[in-house]
């Protein structure tokens, strides 16, 4: 029985925390696959700011739009100006800890800000450039 | 023993008589105080799914303010929520459509919900809680300055920001406190 424990307990240790933190890792692998240069939280950043103005309301938008340029700020929803929690993870534990979520999030703020969906690539230059803050 | 029977006859009658003023109140008489809080006009949210989604961007609308066609067109279209991309897995939005139709105005025996399913006909399907004929009946003496240009407010979509026990289901008149303005008494 006292083996069954430790033998769980190791397991535990082992592979538990490893699942959370790697939520982005697993996503830049699968978004590698399509390509073959390195993910660059420099490219990301320039993502981050680049605006758009093909919606509707022919309004200029960025991920800094909601999220503005400092991701250890709290951000706002541009049209309900609901806060928005910081996205940095150095300032919010939780952000880039659950594969879905951040599935959820690339795919209706991409839409959002491009009016398309995002790349693999550029998924995996902002995700890099996001883990870094 | 008598002092026990009579302490049961005091607080009996005073709950008899806390009860009718209650049922007595009404939206626009409410000065008078019970220390009994009466039930919600429209039953609070209880699903963490709906509530941890949607409440991400907006107030958590409570199903019982709108019919349930109306939830079925919005649940259907979060691709365009109102201009907005809402997109959810299909295991999500399939389980959150079928908390907001199983608990929709129609099927609600609340207050509020009952006034909102009367101030619809059966085919409307109002997109918008704002749309509703009873709650622009509700607003109309509302000054813009109040909502729409009052900067901590915005828009009327923003619930909670005056009515302070919506989460809880409660939009009394006396539950108002509109941000740099105060209480609301019309």
């Amino acid at each position: 029985m006292k083996t069954l424990i430790i033998l769980a307990l190791i397991y535990a240790i082992t592979y538990l925390p490893a699942s959370y933190a790697g939520a982005v890792d697993q996503l830049l692998n699968e978004y590698a696959a399509s390509k073959t240069a390195a993910f660059d939280a420099d490219q990301g950043k320039i993502l981050w700011t680049k605006t758009y103005t093909n919606n509707e309301q022919s309004q200029a938008r960025s991920c800094a739009t909601c999220h503005t340029e400092n991701l250890g700020a709290l951000g706002k929803h541009a049209k309900t100006r609901k806060p928005i929690e910081p996205l940095a993870p150095s300032v919010n534990a939780e952000r880039l800890t659950d594969v879905k979520t951040i599935n959820k999030w690339l795919l209706r703020n991409c839409k959002w800000t491009m009016g398309r969906e995002c790349t693999a690539e550029e998924k995996g230059h902002l995700l890099t450039f996001i883990q870094s803050q | 023993m008598k002092y026990f029977i009579l302490i049961i006859i005091v607080f009996v009658s005073l709950t008899v008589l806390s009860v009718k003023v209650t049922l007595g109140d009404d939206d626009h008489e409410h000065h008078r105080y019970s220390v009994f809080e009466r039930q919600p006009g429209v039953a609070p949210v209880k699903n963490h799914l709906y509530e941890q989604e949607c409440s991400s961007c907006h107030f958590a609308y409570p199903p019982g303010l709108l019919p349930a066609q109306s939830w079925q067109a919005i649940m259907t279209g979060l691709d365009d929520h109102f201009g907005e991309n809402a997109e959810l897995a299909e295991t999500d939005r399939s389980a959150i459509q079928g908390y907001l139709l199983g608990n929709s105005a129609d099927k609600s025996e609340l207050r509020r919900s009952q006034k909102i399913m009367r101030s619809v006909t059966e085919s409307a399907v109002p997109l918008r809680i704002t749309e509703l004929p009873y709650f622009k009946r509700e607003h109309h003496e509302i000054p813009a300055r109040l909502v729409k240009d009052n900067p901590e407010v915005g828009s009327f979509s923003q619930c909670d920001r005056c009515h302070q026990e919506a989460k809880n289901g409660y939009f009394s008149e006396n539950k108002i406190s509109i941000p740099g303005y105060g209480r609301w008494d019309d």
